[in-house]
């Protein structure tokens, strides 16, 4: 098992706390990870990205430069990262954010309105876990308890009374991939 | 213990507060800011003083007076502030204080930029500033490594009453990894008898100098560093080996680069050729003691780097130009695949005679 | 017999190694008495900088640092913040303090770092031959003014005091010269109030000598005292240029 994922979007998207909450979970199930956020005057620009790899094999680089997954919660980021995706991988695109398509015909791509079903939820800013939650679906690289534990590690103990609205929002996102399939 | 998520640069942090270290003096500068941050805040929690200063420059010699004065002490930068720091460190290391300096390399020369690099290689293991000098330089490769190197880099630096250097890149400094902590030790700091804390009437008086006007005694001084350097040379040598019986070729590499490689070795094996890897930990004291019996074994070497080539030279004065040493390297910030990496070695493996 | 004279305990008996007509001596010589008049012998220490008074850490019997050129406040700053119950002094030249340690001299002030800086300001580089410092004079010859110093080519003489004074950090500043008894008494005076402003913790602390350095500005040392007293002293009036809001208890 090894998965290299790319988030990018822009800052306040959770794209950095996404990663994170990724790699705990696959901490808390003994795999091999690590996460690295772009750094440095780009970051200024709005733009944020990080790179999670959670592997069953010590892993070698942390930077994900050629991602089995790319999460993009904004234009930009698609435009600039679909590229370096493998073929065979993954692109989960945020369609409320995103009016275009992917151009590559060698992955597989699934349009998510990330932040639509987060206002239906009552709270935009669990766009992320929707996201996550098919990522979750789609892959299987940590299971949802071990997301769920994570998030304790996550969120600062004040915020814990999120949690279920959190849980609430990776479960919307895995009903959304369970109908992809 | 449970294990937690830490970030390269606060691994570093909290490493040197569980090591004793209770001052850091810095000025911030990307890509190490996270630690400066950490122990802005971690300082304090222990007792212990967070100060920015207004310069490397002023940083380094912050570190001096500190060190002269018996504290655990440590200060942090990238590239262009351990350029301007080089003169406070050729002062601690004439001086004979012991401190621990970050440097959290990024792509030179100048400005360059902030990606990671290896390129200030060659400045780190051959002292750096003015004079006849050496740092002990320690160059993890993982958040783990990190925590575990901190308690042994403040120990070497009082073992020897020498500047450590640690040597990482930007990757590892942002990078987040599983570490597991331990537990937080008593520490005893050993005792400074040399250290200027105020004269006792009656007592020794301590100066802590590194000025020898007489040429006699500038000379007896830098035979007695030069001692010390070569006790340290033959003590304190580290290494890890990867997949080193039988190699026929052998990989060397440290830091970042050599978590790559050793995908790449892995890869190589896979593929059914004998090959290996040295990953230095201390880069200076050069790991010599490992080359002398696989000069013997294999064919060849492959130095990577992320720099134009600085270690291959330790490498090739390591072999004695016994066997083959050859280089590959990404520069600029940028890092090595595992996959080119794995390429060269198929280039090369058996003197080019695999596909 | 009645003992009038005597070496203060905080020098050594080393023979000073300045010339004739210099006045480092009488400097060293009231930061020795002043120390051993606060009785706190074993718990100075003193930086000493890179010039003429590199040396200082030889006459001084106390424990003692060699700075970097310039460095002196930063070290100083080291210091007294892992020992902040220690008397901490830099001794240092216009060379150091002035030109190539700027930054360190003004940002350990702004900072109202806890020590004491002796600035020992003679007008000239002394100790590699006679150089322009940033103190030089106007129309003052040195060996890289040959025909003076001019506004045009080389600024103006930097007024260290004066630009001191507006930090917040800076709790005492004063000016003095050592060219006569009279000014002998009060730049010991003036000495003994910096140190007992830092040992207060009120904040950053500085004296500055106007000194003498006949060797290099070519006269004999009575005509340096009296160059000192005619044409530094109007540029460089004396006084204290910074004192505290309280008054500081010896």
């Amino acid at each position: 098992m090894f998965q290299g994922i790319l988030i990018a979007g822009f800052g306040g998207q959770g794209v950095l706390s996404m990663g994170q909450l990724l790699a705990y979970a696959g901490m808390k199930e003994n795999k091999h990870v690590a996460w690295i956020p772009s750094y440095g005057p780009e970051m200024r620009g709005g733009t944020a990205n990080c790179g999670v790899t959670i592997s069953d094999q010590p892993i070698s680089s942390p930077v994900v430069s050629e991602p089995t997954v790319l999460i993009a919660m904004n234009r930009p980021s698609l435009e600039k990262f679909e590229p370096a995706v493998v073929p065979g991988g993954l692109i989960l695109v945020n369609s409320s954010l995103i009016n275009i398509k992917t151009k590559r015909t060698d992955v597989r791509t699934v349009y998510v309105p990330a932040n639509d079903l987060a206002e239906e939820l009552g709270n935009g800013k669990v766009a992320n876990n929707i996201i996550l939650g098919v990522l979750l679906e789609l892959t299987g690289v940590v299971s949802t308890d071990s997301v769920l534990e994570a998030l304790k590690d996550v969120l600062p103990p004040k915020r814990h009374n999120l949690i279920p609205i959190n849980r609430d929002a990776l479960e919307k996102g895995r009903e959304l991939a369970i109908n992809e399939r | 213990m449970a294990k937690i998520l830490m970030k390269g640069n606060e691994a570093i942090g909290e490493g040197a507060v569980r090591a004793g270290c209770r001052y850091f003096f810095g000025y911030p500068i990307t890509p190490q800011s996270e630690l400066p941050h950490y122990l802005a805040k971690r300082m304090p929690e222990v007792g212990g003083t967070y100060l920015q200063s207004e310069s490397e420059t002023a940083a380094a010699n912050m570190v001096f007076g500190a060190a002269g004065a018996g504290a655990r002490v440590m200060t942090s930068s990238s590239g262009p502030g351990i350029s301007l720091m080089q003169e406070g460190i050729s002062y601690i290391a004439g001086a004979e204080l012991p401190c621990v300096i970050v440097n959290m390399i990024r792509g030179g020369p100048g400005l360059g930029n902030i990606a990671p690099a290896q390129s200030d290689y060659f400045q780190a293991v051959k002292g750096g500033g003015h004079g006849d000098y050496r740092l002990i330089c320690l160059a993890p490769a993982s958040v783990q490594e990190i925590i575990d190197l901190m308690q042994d880099a403040f120990d070497l630096a009082d073992k020897y009453r020498n500047p450590v250097m640690l040597l990482a890149d930007g990757v590892l400094g942002q990078m987040m990894e599983p570490v597991e902590l331990g537990e937080e030790k008593e520490i005893t700091v050993p005792d400074r008898p040399w250290a200027a804390t105020g004269r006792k009437k009656g007592g020794p008086k301590r100066l802590i100098n590194s000025l020898y006007i007489v040429p006699e005694e500038c000379e007896k001084h830098n035979l007695k560093l030069g001692e010390k350097y070569a006790i340290i040379a033959r003590e304190e040598q580290r290494w890890e080996e990867y997949r080193l019986d039988d190699a026929k070729m052998v990989v060397v590499a440290f830091g970042t680069c050599a978590r790559i490689c050793k995908a790449a070795v892995d890869s190589a094996r896979a593929e059914g050729m004998a090959v290996g890897l040295i990953r230095p930990i201390t880069v200076w004291p050069f790991p010599n003691d490992v080359f002398a019996g696989v000069k013997e074994t294999a064919n060849n070497f492959l130095v990577v780097e992320m720099n134009m080539g600085q270690m291959i030279e330790d490498v090739r004065l390591a072999v004695s130009d016994a066997r083959p040493v050859h280089f590959y390297g990404r520069v600029g910030g940028m890092l090595p695949v595992a996959r080119d990496v794995l390429n060269e070695i198929r280039k090369l493996y058996d003197g080019g005679a695999a596909k | 017999m009645k003992t009038v004279f005597t070496r203060p305990e905080s020098l050594t008996d080393m023979p000073m190694h300045y010339c004739p007509g210099c006045t480092h001596g009488i400097v060293h010589r009231l930061v020795a008495e002043i120390i051993d008049e606060m009785d706190v012998y074993e718990r100075a220490l003193g930086v000493a900088p890179v010039g003429c008074s590199v040396f200082i850490y030889n006459y001084m019997d106390i424990d003692m640092y060699q700075a970097a050129h310039g460095r002196a406040p930063a070290v100083a700053t080291g210091i007294k913040r892992v020992l902040p119950d220690r008397l901490v002094f830099t001794y240092q030249g216009d060379g150091d303090a002035a030109a190539i340690g700027t930054g360190e001299l003004v940002h350990a002030a702004a900072r109202g770092e806890k020590i004491t800086v002796i600035f020992i300001n003679n007008a000239v580089y002394a100790m590699t031959g006679g150089q322009m410092a940033p103190t030089t004079l106007l129309g003052q010859k040195t060996t890289t003014t040959p025909f003076g110093r001019d506004a045009a080519a080389n600024g103006m003489p930097v007024k260290v005091c004066e630009m001191l004074a507006p930090l917040d950090g800076s709790a005492y500043l004063a000016r003095v010269a050592v060219n006569n008894p009279k000014n002998v008494l009060a730049a010991k005076k003036a000495i003994r109030k910096a140190f007992d402003v830092q040992m207060s913790g009120a904040g950053f602390t500085m004296v500055e000598v106007l000194s003498a350095c006949p060797t290099n500005w070519g006269l004999s040392p009575l005509e340096a005292l009296k160059w000192l007293e005619e044409k530094m002293i109007p540029y460089y009036p004396l006084g204290e240029y910074k004192t505290p809001a309280t008054e500081v208890q010896p």
